[in-house]
């Protein structure tokens, strides 16, 4: 049961093989065996999932499916909430010292939607703090581990997600991306995850990091998964103004359409140094496969994407730097034990409340937003971020996707890049551009590379372009077996 | 583009961040780190070109003239550091 | 004085009159209990996200067309970062680089002189919330009830030369918002709240350093703290030290102006586009449809009075001064006929103003209705009563004798006597019963005939039409 789809999960609960309660308690039972060695989850609370799943029981429907895998009930499935969605009556914590004891008044959006699907909510995942970190090591509540290695990151900041999958203590997970946040863990871990199109999920509910860049996706075992939850999750909402109105599609619905003839893009400077070999020759792999499966490659250039980095380093951090600032231990959140007057109040809370890694982001922010450094950095940064987005439109006027590497790298291990942040940052070199630019990008698994560690091979689609990187990845996981493998000691 | 220590306090101030003395050099060197990385955006040329703020190019929706939201005020200050009488409270302003 | 120049600008807030605030479904009704009109948006908690109020833009816009302003096709909104404890996000949404109106200007005058103030821009923002100080056993309690009411910041150039002159723009600006219906100008719930830019140089010179006094709300203290900070600025320079620019408030008790501590530290806003909202367009159609439901404006309203009542420019403006006051001369001048309007403009300048003057009320909220008023007019103009019975009749309108001026004539029997016999009579009697006066008279003392209209008048209790008595009594008189 803990390798099934969600399709399996849907037809094993309308066949009332299992129930919604038993299902959840079997994910449950596994957390609290699993977890402590991992630290995935950093709030479990077995009443309210519980009483979810009994809810759900009532909305699972009885008998055999309706035709069509984007028609599948998902009433009644588990999954796990990264801790930065809003989570009414649990703690949210955004990995935070700051919300350390915040118990959401409200649900994010997301949270609703799925809710209202009928899934059942495991617990919270850790994650770094406020989103900000490639490896997890950010977070107040501890690192998260590799389920794969222990001794490894799982990637960040959408860790405790990647990690929770992969370990199957629960069957699929909300994440969110900034700069890859659930691509690179995705890869790290050896999952499916995808980030939609800036906009197409409500930011309502989801703790703001970067907001021109921040997007919720869904991190699952495959790609039909990932169409799944996106099919729940996406939507417009009236609260989000950059939430864009257009009619619901069923993202699942080209999955079963082979891919001949389709274009596939190469970015010359995805493939050049920089990239490990083991991670390349996994790559170079799938794309072999897929030539075999009928799709041609093209290759194309993203000539500005090496600025993507620094220009991310710019514009998230200012935005960051301005989002954090409601965190003044006023209405909530963290105050310091002892402080002299407002400002001293402030600047305690806030020093002890966030960890360095936030600090030195609120800094940089700060920095490149003050008087007489606004034009040289933030608009500069802005000015050369639609340079990055005008070379992805040349490059899909000769094909339909892109394709690379998720990450330069297999899963580090812990402190090899935490003591220099810039090391650190070029861990997103493949996944920044796409948030920059507002296209949806995805990874799927695509092999092992040294220390028998996953590879995640990149997708990155057009606005609005989420269904055939679903068709093209689901068409690939059909024809290979990555995507079903996990942790032999895990089993 | 290097940070004095001074800078660093004066950015410290602004974000409302107590750096002590020892941090204060720490931060400085890390910062640096990360503005020297930055640099290389000054070398391109950008004459010419509109900055985008937004991931989509789309405009504001607007939101019609109603009352939709009721007094929460108990939930909300249930996680507050301290209130008393409905207000927050904190150390005191003088203005 | 006179060898100094006083340059003064002038940013004023209105609070818009939305039902909702700028960015949230929470209401803006002013005096609820603490923070029950503080939602989850409007206290930032982790996660939520601003959707503009549509109708804040439409005040913007029917702002912007009145004081000829240009509408900005896109206007972008951006963050004002700063911390403080009633501003739940640590920053201020604002229009910055693009604002919403830019340009226009507002006629004024001061006594019989007219003055053109430009305006710089006028922004939409959100208000912050309220501090209050007191009570808290040496804390500062925050309400949030107030944090993103809708909010238009109208900013003047550096126009204005004198006390009188920024009193008269804030009140003509006050009369304007609340004529277009934008803002009710309730400066005691801080409605209307205006900060003054004061500089002062000897003329020719460049700008002077400038000093903002903070939130004005009333126009008295704005005329004393000006006056004030004015002297205090000439005393400094003349005294040999360089004026600093500061934030000052104004204490209403000592009358002086103070630097506010909580601005001393260095300040940088730290000003950037809001990721969360997006370019607000606004197109030529909507501004059209805007337009169309616009009242007519004061200016043009003046404009009119002077051509079709022949009333003089100062008259005219006198009348457009608020809204309530043009109402009330419409309606007046409708029942009474145009041929009547320079006698309901006199009525309503002279006696009425006076009235509600001394009783420290509006003409919105006259005892005498505007149609009462015609009614009275009307009478003196057929020549029913005399102008001095007429204000008897007003003083029994104003102390609710009656529900109209023919009432009140009818009731207390004040119709004008016209009746030529009747006079000739009443004068017959009066001459023979003073044969002392009519000799004085005769022997050339003019004050005698007015002793003689007195006594006619005197026996007619005043209804006789005076001219008529004068006229019959010189006939008699006169052979």
């Amino acid at each position: 049961m803990i390798n099934s789809s969600l399709r399996e999960l849907s037809a094993a609960l309308a066949a009332r093989k299992i129930s919604a309660v038993e299902l959840a308690t079997l994910f449950l039972d596994r957390i609290d065996k699993l977890n402590p060695a991992l630290n995935a989850f950093i709030t479990i609370d077995r009443e309210q999932t519980l009483a979810q799943a009994r809810a759900a029981e009532a909305r699972v429907p009885k008998g055999t499916q309706s035709a069509g895998a984007g028609n599948t009930p998902l009433a009644g499935i588990p999954l796990a909430h990264k801790d930065i969605f809003c989570t009414r009556g649990w703690r949210t914590s955004c990995g935070s010292r700051m919300l350390e004891n915040f118990v959401s008044p409200y649900d994010a959006h997301v949270v609703e939607k799925l809710a209202a699907a009928g899934m059942v909510t495991l617990g919270k995942l850790n994650m770094d703090e406020f989103a900000m970190g490639s490896s997890n090591e950010t977070s107040f509540f501890g690192p998260v581990k590799n389920p794969w290695d222990t001794a490894r990151v799982p990637g960040g900041s959408s860790g405790g997600s990647a990690a929770a999958i992969a370990a199957r203590l629960a069957p699929a997970a909300t994440g969110t991306d900034t700069g890859g946040s659930i691509r690179q863990p995705a890869a790290l871990c050896g999952l499916t995850g995808l980030k939609p199109t800036y906009g197409v999920v409500s930011r309502y509910g989801m703790i703001a990091f970067a907001s021109s860049l921040d997007q919720a996706g869904p991190m699952a075992k495959s790609a039909e998964d990932c169409a799944l939850l996106l099919n729940a999750m996406a939507g417009f909402d009236s609260r989000d103004s950059t939430s864009i109105e257009r009619p619901a599609e069923d993202y699942a619905r080209d999955l079963e359409k082979p891919l001949t003839g389709l274009r596939i893009g190469l970015p010359r400077e995805f493939f050049g140094a920089g990239m490990d070999d083991d991670v390349r020759a996994a790559v170079e792999a799938a794309l072999a496969e897929y030539r075999k499966l009928g799709a041609i490659t093209v290759e194309v250039s993203l000539p500005n994407s090496g600025l993507s980095v620094p220009a991310y380093y710019v514009i998230a951090p200012a935005e960051a730097s301005s989002n954090l600032s409601r965190f003044d231990g006023v209405r909530y959140g963290y105050r310091a034990p002892e402080y002299g007057d407002l400002n001293d109040m402030y600047s305690k809370s806030r020093a002890l409340g966030f960890g360095a890694e936030v600090k030195r982001r609120i800094l940089i922010g700060t920095y490149v937003l003050s008087h007489g450094y606004y034009d040289a950095y933030y608009l500069k940064a802005q000015k050369i971020r639609r340079l990055i987005a005008a070379d992805f439109q040349k490059a899909f006027e000769s094909c339909d996707v892109i394709m690379g590497p998720t990450s330069p790298s297999v899963a580090f291990a812990f402190g090899a890049k935490s003591a220099d942040p810039v090391q650190m940052y070029l861990s997103d070199i493949y996944t920044i551009s796409t948030n920059l630019a507002g296209l949806p990008g995805m990874s799927l698994p695509c092999g092992f590379g040294a220390h028998g560690m996953p590879v995640g091979l990149q997708i990155i689609g057009n606005w609005f372009g989420e269904a055939r990187m679903l068709q093209a990845a689901h068409q690939y996981q059909k024809a290979s077996d990555w995507h079903v493998r996990m942790p032999e000691e895990l089993k | 583009m290097s940070l004095t220590p001074e800078d660093v306090s004066r950015i410290a101030l602004l974000s409302r961040i107590e750096l002590s003395p020892a941090e204060r050099e720490t931060t400085r060197e890390q910062l640096n780190g990360i503005l020297g990385f930055i640099e290389q955006l000054q070398a391109v040329d950008t004459a010419g070109i509109e900055p985008m703020a937004h991931a989509v190019d789309v405009v504001q929706r607007l939101r019609p003239d109603v009352v939709t939201e009721t007094d929460r005020r108990a939930d909300f200050q249930a996680v507050a550091p301290e209130t008393e009488a409905g207000l927050y409270l904190v150390p005191k302003v003088i203005e | 004085m006179s060898q100094w120049e006083v340059v003064i600008g002038l940013e004023t807030h209105a609070q818009l009159q939305t039902k909702s605030k700028i960015f949230s479904g929470s209401s803006i009704a002013f005096g609820a209990e603490p923070n029950v009109q503080a939602n989850a948006v409007d206290i930032a908690l982790p996660g939520v996200l601003p959707v503009l109020n549509r109708e804040a833009v439409v005040c913007a816009i029917k702002f912007g067309l009145a004081v000829g302003a240009s509408i900005a096709p896109r206007s972008v909104f951006a963050r004002k970062n700063y911390f403080y404890p009633d501003l739940p996000k640590g920053y201020q949404i604002s229009q910055f680089e693009i604002p919403v109106v830019q340009g226009g200007g507002l006629a004024i005058r001061v006594g019989e002189q007219e003055k053109f103030i430009r305006l710089t821009r006028a922004h939409l923002e959100e208000d912050a919330g309220k501090s209050l100080h007191e009570d808290f056993h040496g804390r500062t309690g925050i309400d949030l009830n107030r944090a993103g009411t809708p909010l238009l910041e109208i900013v003047t150039e550096p126009d204005m030369r004198s006390s009188a002159e920024a009193v008269a723009y804030a009140r003509a600006l006050h009369a304007l918002v609340q004529w277009i219906g934008i803002c009710d100008g309730n400066m005691q719930e801080g409605s209307f709240r205006c900060d003054a830019n004061v500089s002062v140089r000897r003329p020719g010179e460049p700008l002077g350093t400038r000093r903002e006094i903070k939130n004005l709300n009333s126009f008295r203290f704005m005329q004393q703290a000006i006056d004030f900070e004015v002297q205090w600025q000439i005393n400094e320079i003349s005294e040999g030290r360089a004026i600093r620019q500061a934030t000052v408030l104004f204490d209403p008790d000592s009358g002086e102006t103070r630097a506010m501590r909580s601005k001393e530290d260095a300040h940088d806003y730290r000003y950037f586009p809001d990721p969360d909202l997006l370019p607000l367009e606004i197109g030529a159609d909507w501004i059209a449809q805007v337009k169309a439901g616009l009242p007519e404006l004061p200016q043009a309203m003046q404009a009119r009075f002077q051509a079709d009542y022949g009333l003089s420019a100062y008259d005219a403006a006198i009348l457009t001064a608020s809204r309530a006051m043009a109402d009330y001369f419409v309606t007046a001048v409708a029942a009474a006929g145009a041929a009547n309007a320079k006698a309901v403009a006199n009525w309503i300048m002279g006696e009425l103003a006076a009235r509600l003057n001394k009783n420290d009320m509006d003409v919105a909220n006259s005892p005498i209705s505007a149609a009462q008023l015609a009614g009275l007019v009307q009478r003196i103009a057929d020549n029913t009563i005399s102008n001095n019975i007429a204000k008897k009749v007003f003083e029994a309108l104003w102390n609710g004798e009656g529900q109209s001026a023919d009432e009140i004539i009818d009731q207390q029997g004040l119709k004008q006597i016209t009746d030529s016999g009747a006079i000739e009579k009443i004068i017959d009697e009066v001459l023979a019963a003073n044969q002392k006066s009519v000799g004085e008279f005769r022997a050339g003392k003019d004050k005698a005939f007015n002793a003689l209209v007195g006594q006619a008048m005197k026996a007619t209790k005043g209804k006789a039409n005076p001219q008529q008595v004068n006229d019959l009594l010189r006939k008699k008189l006169g052979g």
